[in-house]
C-alpha cells in the first residue's frame, strides 16, 4: 500500500466516522462539531484528488463560514433536547434498513468491477508548473460565466432573504419619524395665554 | 494508485449515512439541515473523483456552484428556523401542522 493509499484510507475512515458521529449524537453542538470534522477529511480527499482550490475553498467557506453560522444558530436558540430526541429508536431501524439497501445497491453499482483501475486508470499526477486554481479560472470565466453571474445573484438573494425573514420590528419600541418632525409649526406646540398683570 | 470506485464508495457511504440521519433524527430540524449539508458533500466527492479520472476541470466547476447554492440553502433554511423558533418556541418538525386541512 503506497502513503498516497494510506492517506485516502486514513481521511475516509475518519470522514465516515465522523459522518455516523453527526447523525447519533444527541446534542446539536457535538453533531455540528463532528460536521467540521467531516469537511476537514473530505478536503484532504479532495486534496488527495488534486483538486486543491476546492479544497481551501471548502475549508474556508464550509468549516469557516456555514459551520459557525450553525453553531451560532443552535447556541441562540434554547431547544429542549430530550424533546426532540424523543423517536430516535423507533425510527433507528427503518433508518438503518434503508441506508444498508441504498448502499449496497450503490456498492454492486459503483465497485471495482465498473469503476475500478481497470476500467478508468489512474491519471499521471499533474506537472509542477500546472495551477488548479487558474485552470478552474479560466474555465469558470469563459466557459461558464453566465452561470457564474446567476451564482452570483444566488447568493445576493440568500443574503437578502436572510435579513428580511430575521428582520423584527417590536411593536413597544419608540422610534422618531423624520418627516414628521420637520413639518411641525410653532402653532401645533406653542400655545400663547393672555391673561392681566398680577399684582404683588 | 487510487481507483475512482474507492472515491465513489466513500461518496456513496456518506451519502447513506445522511439518508440515514434523516430518518432517525426526524424531529430536530437543525441536524436535519446538516444532513442536507452532509448530502451535497458526498455528491460532491463524486464530481471531484470524476473530473480527476477524465481529465476534465468541468467536474470542479460543477462542485463550486454547487458549493454556493449550498451555502445560500443553509443560510435561508437557517434564517426560516430562527424564524420558526420564534413563533413556536421549539423546533419539532411533528409542530409544523398548521397547513394541514
Amino acid at each position: 500500500m503506497s502513503f498516497e493509499h494510506f492517506l485516502f484510507y486514513f481521511f475516509a475512515f475518519i470522514a465516515v466516522a465522523a459522518a455516523l458521529m453527526v447523525v447519533t449524537r444527541r446534542n446539536p453542538v457535538h453533531s455540528a462539531l463532528f460536521l467540521v470534522v467531516v469537511f476537514f477529511n473530505v478536503a484532504g480527499l479532495w486534496m488527495l484528488a488534486e483538486a486543491e482550490f476546492l479544497a481551501i475553498a471548502l475549508v474556508l467557506v464550509y468549516v469557516g463560514a456555514v459551520m459557525v453560522l450553525f453553531l451560532f444558530v443552535i447556541m441562540m436558540l434554547d431547544v429542549d433536547l430530550a424533546a426532540l430526541r424523543a423517536g430516535f429508536m423507533k425510527h433507528l431501524p427503518v433508518g438503518i434498513l434503508v441506508a444498508a439497501l441504498m448502499l449496497v445497491e450503490m456498492v454492486v453499482v459503483l465497485g471495482p468491477r465498473h469503476f475500478g483501475l481497470q476500467k478508468y486508470m489512474a491519471p499521471d499526477h499533474a506537472p509542477a508548473e500546472y495551477n488548479n486554481t487558474a485552470a478552474l479560472g479560466l474555465s469558470l470565466f469563459t466557459e461558464h460565466l453566465y452561470a457564474l453571474e446567476i451564482a452570483a445573484v444566488i447568493l445576493l438573494v440568500a443574503m437578502v432573504a436572510a435579513m428580511v425573514l430575521t428582520l423584527r420590528k417590536r411593536a413597544d419600541t419608540k422610534r422618531q419619524v423624520v418627516s414628521q418632525q420637520h413639518q411641525v409649526k410653532k402653532r401645533d406646540r406653542l400655545r400663547i395665554v393672555k391673561m392681566a398683570a398680577e399684582e404683588k | 494508485m487510487i481507483s475512482l470506485s474507492e472515491y465513489l464508495v466513500v461518496g456513496a457511504l456518506l451519502f447513506v449515512i445522511s439518508v440515514a440521519g434523516v430518518f432517525i433524527n426526524r424531529k430536530n430540524l437543525l441536524i436535519l439541515l446538516m444532513c442536507i449539508e452532509l448530502m451535497l458533500l458526498a455528491v460532491n466527492i463524486n464530481f471531484v473523483a470524476f473530473s480527476h479520472f477524465l481529465g476534465d476541470v468541468t467536474g470542479q466547476v460543477f462542485v463550486f456552484f454547487v458549493l454556493t447554492v449550498a451555502a445560500a440553502e443553509a443560510a435561508i433554511g437557517l434564517a426560516i428556523l430562527i424564524v420558526l423558533f420564534r413563533s413556536r418556541r421549539s423546533i419539532d418538525v411533528d409542530e409544523l401542522n398548521s397547513l394541514k386541512g
